[in-house]
This record gives structure tokens, C-alpha cells and sequence, in this order.
């Protein structure tokens, strides 16, 4: 099968990038140390090619009642143009179908950003359900734009030096705000754990975007990093902390579904009869290893899994998210069963890193 | 950098350099650590283990995975790189220095049928095909 490839692909394999098959796109690990770039991040800024994420528009008259009912979190929390929202999307049993981002537009428009190994589901499953509804929607999969996420101390500095003429509409963002500024759509979001921004601009665009942000000094980083710069933030990675056979509420992710309001949505039935057995918590190694996903947690309340495990670069130990018995409480240890030795973990809560810093 | 031509090679990227008392120095070439990446963690065999020849018996782990380490050669473990413990990526700064373990061959003649330099280089260059 051949790969499918970003805009960038070509410029990554000039900057010495390690291309591997992610997802059936031919993304860059990393290039050169998996470490540096990790703690480039955490100290100064760097950038990642996302635009094997998709972006998807969906416009019409009652889009917002569309979301209301499509998503776990509640689009009403959308009160301003560019106001961003983390949510889940659910299939009726409440497995999770995807994570996205979704932005407040206007009430004719919302945009939607989902990953990129389920981006072909999901849109086929907003069709479905929009072709269920009364309503008369476009689903518009933007396959013509691009995304780079520049992520750090420094990172929202060098998109103004590179594009000054977006400082003015994007520097009083907060987080999970966005302003769109012709060609570039600025979001103050990530996926590490520091400060930034992730902007969605044209494919023919990316590639002279990129090279002026390398040129003002900020590193390229590869998916190596990004995964254990996620991790020690704590944020969930679709296919490895939840999946269709998992519900929001046993996955960590009970802040982002609206039970509360009276609106219906879909997955909510199944929340409300299915109370949850199982939670995530943090895991900190207490012996010399390293945790890594599937690995099995002993706990006294039975048996939990990770579902992501590595060394954590920033505080040089190894560090885990697992999925164990509601039971469990931080201050615990627990073991994890590793090859053929049973190693002492201790339960804390995430995230492990905030803005450069440890929390546990 | 090419493969030091005075050490022997197995098929799955460790190097062996024999000593002069008879005990072989096991470690991992330049091109299993590049594989690898950033490396963390060092497990190494415990001391007076016996092995068999291709056995599993020891295991690095990088940022980004675990990797089986094995035995070239049956034998007896004699020691483990202690060093390795606050210091893995010495694995990756230098390769051909921070070995893992030492052992003792059952049979000094086995370490013969190991490859040369260039044939390892040979077997490298097929995998990346």
C-alpha cells in the first residue's frame, strides 16, 4: 500500500527526518534525537507537521442543535467566534468513535478537527447522522489545508516574528481561542503541555511557512516526541487510551461530557444506565524499567492495563497512564508486571508535566 | 562509522570482542543503537546465569521501545556493565565501548562461526532492502 503523504513530506526527509508508517501516513519520527527534540519543546519552542489531521467544516442553518446532539461536551459552551472545545464523539453504546477539537464560527459554521487514522469514520458518521436529521447540512472534509503545531516557552513569539501581521488578532488569544487571519487559522492549543499555537493554513502555504520557522529558530519535532510530551501532560492518544470499546467516563475523560444540561446526545442513555467500574490514573515506576502500554497492573482491587507507558524525558523516570479499578487510590502501589519481575508503581494523578515543570 | 573489524557479529546486531583469558565482551553495534534511538534502560543478566546460544538474556530499552539482547554463543555470564545503570546512552555515544555483559563459552570454537565485519555490514545492508 503506498503511504500517504503530508505537503511536508518531502521537506522532512531534507532536514534528515526518520519517516516511519503512522497510520498509513508517512510521518517523521523524529530527526535525530527523540530526546532533544522532547526537551527542545519543554525549554524553547518546536514544530510539528500535523496535516494528516483533518480538518472538517460543517455549515447550515442549525448546525449548533446538529453538535449539540452529535458531541459528548456541550457546543453551547461556544459563545464567541473562535471559542474552542475538547470533546468526545460517541457511538450510541458510548464507545468513544473519536477526540476532536471543535470551533464556534459562526451559527452557520462550525469547524471541526479530528485525527487522522479515524478521520475517514468520522465524517462518514456525521454524514449519517446529519442525513437523519431535519436539517440540511454541508460536511466539508478540508483536504486542502495543511496544519503545523508550534509548541513551547517561545513558540507563539516565533509565528509572530515569521507572521507579523497576525500579532494583532492572535495575541490576546487565550487558551482554546482562535482567530482566523486570512490564509492562517491560529488556535492557542496543543498536544504538549506548554504554550502555543497549532495552525491550520494552506498546503501550498506549509512548505514556506515551515522553513521560516526553522530559519527563526525553531526545530522541527517528530512523533517520538510528540508522544512523550502528550504523556507527561496526560493527554489521551485515540487508539491507545480509549477506543470504540471504551466510554469517555472510564477513560479520564469525564470532565469533557455534559451530563448535567437537559439536552439529549448520543452515548448519554448508555453513560447514564452503565456507571462506570474502571479510571484512569497516573503511574510513577519505582524500580528501574519502563512502563510501556498492555503491560498489567496488580492492584488490591483486582487487575488494571496501561494504555500508555514510557520514560518521561523531563523527569528522567518512567511514567504511565492505566485504566484500573475505580477502587485504586493515588498514594497506592501497586505492580506492574514487566517481563518476568513484578515492579513497584505508585498511583499519582496527571498530568505529570505543566509549562516546563513536574507536578508529582 | 564502520564496524570495528577486530570484533565478531551475530545476526541480530550484537558485537563480541574476545579477550585474553578466554571470556567474550557482548554489546550492540552502532547500527542496532541508531535503531533504537535515546536509550534509558539497561537490563543485564544476572551474574553465573547459563545460557544457550541465541537465548534471550538481556534487554535495552530506548525512549521509543524494548529490544531483546542474546546471547551469541552458549556459555555462563560472568559479569554485567554496572555503568549501564545511571548511564545507558553511553550505548549511544559510544557503541563499541559500553558493552553489557561478559560471558564465558561452553566452547571457545563457537565464537568461528560468528561473522566478520563485512559480512555483518553485508546483513545490514540486506535489511534495509
Amino acid at each position: 500500500m503506498t503511504l500517504k503523504q503530508t505537503p511536508l513530506n518531502a521537506t522532512h526527509r531534507i532536514m534528515g527526518a526518520k519517516m516511519i508508517d503512522f497510520g498509513g501516513w508517512d510521518m517523521p519520527v523524529n530527526y535525530g534525537s527523540q530526546m532533544d527534540e522532547h526537551h527542545q519543546v519543554r525549554r524553547d519552542a518546536g514544530m510539528f507537521d500535523v496535516s494528516h489531521m483533518r480538518t472538517v467544516d460543517i455549515k447550515g442553518d442549525g448546525v449548533r442543535g446538529f453538535l449539540r446532539y452529535l458531541l459528548a461536551n456541550n457546543v453551547d459552551k461556544l459563545q464567541f467566534r473562535g471559542k474552542a472545545l475538547y470533546s468526545c464523539m460517541l457511538r450510541p453504546n458510548a464507545g468513544v468513535i473519536d477526540d476532536l477539537i471543535v470551533y464556534f464560527m459562526d451559527e452557520q459554521w462550525f469547524r471541526i478537527v479530528v485525527n487522522a487514522g479515524t478521520a475517514d469514520k468520522d465524517v462518514a458518521w456525521m454524514k449519517e447522522q446529519a442525513a437523519k436529521s431535519a436539517l440540511s447540512l454541508t460536511i466539508i472534509p478540508r483536504m486542502e489545508l495543511a496544519m503545523v503545531a508550534v509548541q513551547g516557552p517561545n513558540g507563539r513569539a516565533k509565528v509572530w516574528q515569521v507572521l507579523p501581521q497576525t500579532e494583532a488578532a492572535t495575541k490576546d488569544l487565550q487558551a482554546f481561542q482562535a482567530a482566523d487571519c486570512g490564509d492562517y487559522f491560529i488556535a492557542r492549543t496543543g498536544y504538549t503541555g506548554e504554550d502555543g499555537f497549532e495552525i491550520i493554513l494552506p498546503a501550498s502555504k506549509a512548505e514556506g511557512f515551515w522553513k521560516s520557522l526553522n530559519q527563526a529558530g525553531v526545530a522541527p519535532i517528530g512523533l517520538g516526541a510528540r508522544d512523550t510530551l502528550r504523556l507527561e501532560a496526560g493527554m489521551n492518544l485515540y487508539g491507545q487510551d480509549m477506543d470504540e470499546t471504551i466510554n469517555p467516563l472510564e477513560a479520564g475523560l469525564a470532565w469533557t461530557v455534559d451530563l448535567k444540561s437537559e439536552r439529549d446526545f448520543i452515548g448519554k442513555a448508555a453513560l447514564l444506565a452503565n456507571p462506570p467500574t474502571r479510571k484512569m490514573v497516573g503511574l510513577v515506576l519505582q524500580d528501574r524499567g519502563v512502563l510501556r502500554g498492555h503491560q498489567v497492573v496488580h492492584t488490591a482491587a483486582g487487575e488494571g492495563e496501561i494504555t500508555s507507558g514510557s520514560f518521561s524525558p523531563t523527569l528522567n523516570l518512567s511514567i504511565a497512564m492505566a485504566r484500573v479499578p475505580r477502587e485504586v487510590q493515588v498514594g497506592d502501589v501497586v505492580q506492574v508486571a514487566i517481563r518476568d519481575k513484578m515492579l513497584a508503581a505508585k498511583v499519582v494523578k496527571y498530568p505529570f508535566v505543566r509549562n516546563g515543570k513536574g507536578l508529582i | 562509522m564502520s564496524n570495528p573489524t577486530n570484533l565478531k557479529y551475530t545476526t541480530s546486531h550484537e558485537w563480541i570482542k574476545t579477550e585474553a583469558d578466554g571470556t567474550i565482551t557482548v554489546g550492540i553495534t552502532q547500527h542496532a543503537q541508531e535503531l533504537l534511538g535515546d536509550i534509558v534502560f539497561v537490563e543485564s543478566p544476572a551474574v553465573g546465569r547459563n545460557v544457550t546460544a541465541k537465548e534471550e538474556c538481556a534487554v535495552v530499552e530506548s525512549v521509543k521501545a524494548a529490544a531483546d539482547i542474546y546471547a551469541p554463543v552458549s556459555g555462563i555470564v560472568v559479569v554485567g556493565n554496572s555503568a549501564l545503570d545511571s548511564t545507558p546512552e553511553l550505548i549511544n555515544s559510544e557503541p563499541y565501548a559500553a558493552w553489557i555483559f561478559k560471558m564465558k563459552p561452553s566452547n571457545a570454537a563457537d565464537i568461528n562461526s560468528l561473522m566478520d565485519a563485512a559480512a555483518y555490514q553485508t546483513h545490514v545492508d540486506s535489511e534495509a532492502h
